[in-house]
């Protein structure tokens, strides 16, 4: 039960990130979530929509590389201490987490999104700790 | 000083009548010695007894760099083995470097031109030069030092990547010449001028090579460090530097006629022009013993003037060079190709062909940046597999071509997409204006 993240390849340039973002509101995309991995000279953008095929579509359309991956999207509890029992959990099992964001999304907790290089077998030890994780249904 | 005026100052009849001979003379021994060039000239429907002398030179068929790949190492070597005793290279259009081999002989003859042009420059036996080209396979360090040498002067080889070191001995031990690449020379300025050394110099020329170079350089150099700066030329193929040099004059590169016999032709046409054209340089090696070449194409576009100069030479000079007829590059005194990047690309997982080579020149040093379009299938979600194909790249292009490059990521698309392969580079250095 992953979510689709989309990202984007931006080169670091002045009004970039503003002009790929209007593009999808053009296209009627619902942003439920932005993060950016930047460095000096590009970054990478990654976002949830709830309609992420429709999204990278647009974005091709416009020239950009776009891709879809699937994350984990974590409801981390809302106690002290709760983020580093989590990354705790996934370590202790040998995964590696390739980075976390967190995201923007109403109810419970602090849900956060993580991609790691076993998101299966991540996701299966976390619930069977009894943390939540979400779905695509549960982004509206 | 004119080092051997009996030869720099010849009149016009009597630098003809000796390169007819010597061309006689190269012509037979390829003939007979390189089986490359008898199968061309067989091919050409040419014998030697054909040349008899200068005038009969377009009838040769040219020689290019191609030929030097097809017969890399040395099939294009006019002794045998045993009578060589040194070899040098320089880049190639492939993985393939071009050679040269050389006699003993054609290391005397090539540190004489070198002293030649050392003394063009003023530069006597009580000068103390510092050689700062590298020494290897690169014919800059070992040229430079043996002609420094032959003419009595006082060498300190001091090769390339340590300025500290280099501006360090130049202060100590009194150099008053030095012999480097022109970008190197003003990244020395730089260095001396913040460390507030200028005035702590003896330094009175520089002879400048190996890659092209402007008047406002020129004029940057000797104003910043009060000194004369002599344009060298040279390519390795012939030789390697001091084919040709600029005397106190400036009016174009002296080129020692009694060694090489230089033509221009029409590069598209492929015919020898009348004297005085623009065109591009051909130099046929007269003298040299190891691989002499016939008829080389330099791919450099320039005019040669055949008046006698102000300083009392009669050798004819190169006039500035105003670009070349096919894409090479010169980047911090590296020749480089295009194919050469594309090739060292196509190595890469992942990478699309599409980039483009930027060089420009920031502070007096040749900048190269190479941007690469992020195309879809090598897009990751994740920045640390980007920034493996960023070194990546700039690995393989170390390899490849022996320089440091930027390499920039950008979008897809993000680059004009051409046919022509010199479309793939925008040089922004104006060094042929």
């Amino acid at each position: 039960m992953f979510v689709k993240q989309i990202s984007v390849f931006l080169e670091n340039t002045e009004g970039r990130l503003e002009e790929l973002l209007k593009i999808l509101a053009q296209g009627g995309v619902n942003l439920l979530s932005a993060s950016l991995a930047d460095t000096m000279e590009y970054g990478v953008l990654r976002l949830l929509s709830n309609e992420p095929e429709k999204a990278k579509q647009i974005l091709k359309d416009a020239g950009f590389a776009a891709r879809i991956d699937e994350v984990i999207a974590v409801v981390v509890p809302d106690a002290v201490g709760s983020l580093a029992k989590v990354i705790g959990m996934i370590h202790a099992a040998d995964i590696n987490i390739s980075y976390i964001y967190g995201l923007s999304i109403d109810g419970e907790g602090a849900p956060i999104a993580i991609k790691t290089n076993d998101n299966a077998k991540a996701e299966k030890l976390l619930n069977a700790a009894g943390v939540k994780t979400l779905g695509m249904e549960d982004l509206v | 000083m004119i080092w051997n005026e009996a030869k720099e100052c010849m009149s016009r009849d009597e630098i003809e009548s000796l390169q007819s001979a010597r061309l006689v003379k190269v012509v037979n021994r390829v003939y007979h010695n390189v089986e490359y060039y008898r199968k061309k000239m067989q091919a050409a429907g040419l014998e030697p007894g054909d040349i008899k002398g200068i005038e009969d030179l377009d009838k040769l068929p040219y020689t290019t760099y191609q030929d030097l790949r097809d017969t890399y190492p040395f099939g294009l070597a006019a002794v045998p083995k045993s009578e060589l005793v040194r070899v040098h290279a320089s880049s190639g259009t492939t993985g393939k470097p071009k050679i040269a081999a050389y006699t003993r002989r054609d290391i005397e003859i090539w540190a004489e031109c070198v002293a030649r042009c050392l003394a063009m420059a003023g530069i006597t036996r009580d000068d103390v030069i510092q050689v700062g080209y590298g020494y290897g396979l690169f014919t800059g360090g070992l040229g430079a030092h043996y002609g420094a040498e032959y003419l009595g002067a006082l060498v300190l080889p001091m090769s390339t990547g340590n300025t500290q070191k280099l501006i360090d001995m130049m202060i100590d031990c009194g150099a008053t010449s030095i012999a480097c690449t022109p970008s190197y020379l003003l990244h020395v300025a730089e260095d001396l001028e913040k460390a507030g050394l200028v005035d702590k110099i003896k330094l009175k020329s520089a002879i400048c090579g190996a890659e092209p170079w402007t008047n406002e350089m020129r004029d940057q150099m000797e104003s910043r460090l009060h000194i004369k700066a002599y344009d060298i030329y040279g390519l390795t193929e012939m030789m390697g530097p001091g084919v040709a040099c600029d005397c106190e004059y400036h009016k174009g590169l002296h080129i020692w006629e009694d060694h090489f016999l230089p033509e221009i032709i029409d590069p598209t046409t492929q015919k020898q022009l009348p004297k005085g054209s623009d065109g591009e340089l051909v130099i046929t090696n007269l003298t040299k013993e190891g691989m002499p070449l016939i008829r080389y194409r330099t791919k450099d576009l320039t005019s040669i003037e055949y008046d006698k100069c102000e300083c009392g030479r009669t050798m004819a000079r190169i006039q500035r060079f105003r670009g070349r007829s096919d894409d090479m590059l010169i980047i911090r005194g590296v020749n480089v190709f295009p194919s050469q990047v594309e090739a060292a690309l196509l190595t890469v997982e992942g990478t699309t062909p599409h980039y483009m080579l930027v060089v420009d020149r920031v502070d007096n040093t040749d900048t190269l940046e190479v941007q690469v379009e992020v195309a879809e299938n090598v897009f990751t979600d994740e920045v640390k597999s980007l920034e493996k194909l960023s070194k990546a790249v700039h690995d393989k292009l170390k390899m490849a071509i022996g320089l440091n490059a930027k390499v920039k990521l950008v979008e897809p698309n993000g680059l004009e997409h051409f046919d022509g392969k010199s479309k793939h580079v925008t040089d922004k250095r104006k060094l042929y204006q």
